[in-house]
């Protein structure tokens, strides 16, 4: 789905990545991990073609990624950003609505009635009784539901997540990650996630790139990444990495040193 | 949605009818209801036959040759000014966007006030020219402000602002120094400068209608766009607008549409940020209606301005700015204590 080749980028000359290589496969959950400041999200800005690189190039479903335009990647590739919805006054159903704009014609019109898509996304999401809310009635929790849900109506072949818990307590960071992971089961889309939560990370993803000061660390599965001597190398701290008693995957536990 | 919008449009359009008859029929000379409808009857082609001349010559001279050509006048600026406004504040995302504080209305007036000083107001491209000039000095005002906000590439939205003012206040004073030059026509440039409609006749209505064609019809084509904008540039980008382009096309359209009104009316302040602002209270967010009823809401509101204008000290006419500021300076501070909390309501 994705092929990264020798990715480069640098601001006012002080490098931000260097040699990023990868391929994502399609209907792979990737997750991307790494310390504040390692890059990761310059990276996934590239993938979704805001910033471009200085060096390298990435394919995306087999045409490099310079050469879609914006409307033909919003078909491919939808985003779910940190920082979630702004509180404006649209309501629930018409920011979904939204979602629909690259196929839609310069009338707002397209061909088939979108209706069913949009209810089937609402219902999976839980959105149904705020459909005729606004933005700005909505906890922090339930907008960042309904910016997932404008990214699914993309129908996007890739789901980009952007450090999508980062605002949200555990019970709504698992319900947003069994969405994603669900909706996946059913539509085979291809996700890359940026995450900052290492057990997270373990839970959901099929493989992980670790990024440190922009360079690559590697790319495995949980078990290859999450150990002992590699996280105390790029986060500075030594954890216990541990096995999950019940979905037997690595998780960690912080350790303190006071 | 196409039912809301031609709810609202129905229902302003004949609010905004009934205010020009109103109109119309106010002034030093008062005019009977009926007669204005039936003067203006008579006008439409194929019905000069159907209604009988009941009215005195005179009554048909003032409504034909000196209210009605005010009136269209009066509501296209308010058109111009208000779809001005609600195209920068869309595409700016920020609620003080509008003609004015982003310089461009003074930088349209620069131009101006420099054709009138040097009485070429009429050269070259006869009534267009004033129109044509102040376009053009205010897309440089607008391109001075948008290079001295971008940083790196970026347009940060709040220096953006800020160079809008820094931009206006130095225009005004370069206009202000014309006005000093000039000993005969001092006059002429300070009351064009505080805005009037009064003398303007059909010429000038003419030539403000392909303006507000055009300017309604871009304007309205990027609504949905401009509804992406209102969650953020990225979100618009990753939903598939070419953001450069579309913001762009926008300010581009809305300076047309501020130095058509400006070279024709002076400056006319707080139309473009009050108008939008209350048909946003009223019909919501989504700019495929904000767009349309806010032209039609600019026109309710300058008609009725400049009936103010010229009735209040009869026979002493009040520049149309003065009234303009008058109420909507409290009127728009009201708003922002009352707009607070509510985004939609």
């Amino acid at each position: 789905m994705i092929h990264v080749r020798g990715l480069q980028k640098a601001y006012q000359g002080v490098s931000v990545l260097t040699e990023i290589d990868f391929d994502v496969k399609r209907g792979e959950f990737f997750g991307i991990i790494g310390p504040n400041g390692s890059g990761k999200s310059t990276l996934l800005k590239m993938i979704s073609s805001v910033i471009a690189p200085d060096a390298g190039e990435i394919t995306l479903a087999d045409k490099p990624l310079a050469r879609y335009t914006r409307k033909e990647l919003a078909r491919i590739l939808a985003v779910l950003e940190q920082e979630g919805l702004p509180p404006v006054g649209f309501r629930v159903r018409e920011v979904l609505e939204m979602g629909r704009f690259p196929y839609q014609n310069w009338l707002g019109e397209e061909k088939d009635d979108v209706t069913p898509l949009i209810e089937e996304i609402m219902q999976l999401l839980g959105l149904v009784p705020l459909a005729e809310r606004t933005l700005d009635q909505l906890s922090g929790g339930e907008k960042q539901r309904v910016a997932l849900g404008k990214a699914l109506v993309q129908k996007p072949q890739l789901l980009l997540l952007d450090e999508p818990t980062t605002y949200l307590d555990i019970g709504y960071q698992i319900q947003l990650m069994d969405i994603v992971r669900k909706w996946q089961k059913t539509t085979q889309v291809t996700v890359v996630a940026v995450l900052h939560d290492l057990n997270l990370a373990s839970l959901y993803c099929d493989r992980i790139l670790m990024l440190h000061k922009g360079v690559q660390i590697g790319v495995g599965t949980p078990q290859d990444m999450l150990q002992t001597d590699k996280i105390e190398a790029v986060y500075g701290t030594r954890p216990i990495v541990m096995e999950h008693p019940v979905h037997h995957l690595p998780q960690i536990m912080l350790q303190s040193r006071a | 949605m196409k039912k809301q919008l031609l709810l609202w449009g129905g229902a302003s359009s004949l609010i905004l009818l009934a205010s020009a008859v109103v109109s119309i029929s106010m002034g030093a000379a008062s005019l009977p209801l009926s007669q204005v409808w039936l003067i203006l009857l008579h006008q439409l082609p194929g019905m000069s036959d159907l209604v009988a001349v009941t009215w005195p010559d005179s009554s048909e001279q003032i409504v034909m040759k000196v209210r009605f050509p005010r009136v269209i006048l009066a509501i296209l600026v308010g058109a111009c000014l208000s779809l001005a406004g609600a195209g920068f504040q869309g595409v700016l995302r920020n609620p003080l966007a509008d003609p004015f504080t982003m310089g461009v209305a003074s930088g349209a007036a620069v131009g101006a006030a420099f054709l009138i000083l040097f009485g070429l107001q009429f050269a070259f491209l006869g009534e267009w020219s004033t129109p044509v000039v102040a376009f053009l000095t205010g897309l440089c005002s607008l391109w001075i402000v948008l290079s001295l906000a971008k940083t790196q590439g970026k347009l940060q939205t709040e220096t953006l602002i800020l160079s809008g003012v820094v931009i206006q206040a130095f225009l005004g004073s370069l206009v202000s120094f014309m006005v000093s030059l000039s000993n005969q026509t001092v006059n002429e440039i300070v009351f064009w400068l505080m805005g009037s409609l009064s003398f303007r006749g059909w010429a000038f209505t003419y030539v403000l209608i392909p303006y507000v064609l055009i300017g309604v019809i871009v304007l309205v084509g990027y609504a949905r766009s401009l509804n992406l904008f209102a969650l953020g540039e990225r979100q618009a980008a990753h939903l598939g607008v070419n953001v450069d382009k579309t913001k762009l096309i926008i300010l581009l359209v809305s300076t047309l549409l501020t130095a058509a009104a400006v070279s024709i009316s002076g400056i006319i302040g707080f139309v473009g940020l009050v108008v939008p602002h209350l048909v946003r209270m009223l019909v919501g967010p989504d700019h495929r209606i904000l767009l349309p009823m806010s032209a039609i809401g600019g026109g309710i509101y300058v008609l009725w301005a400049d009936t103010l204008a010229r009735m209040l000290l009869v026979p002493t006419e009040i520049p149309l700015g003065v009234v303009t500021a008058f109420l909507g300076a409290p009127f728009f501070a009201y708003l922002l204590k009352q707009n607070k909390r509510t985004g939609r309501r």
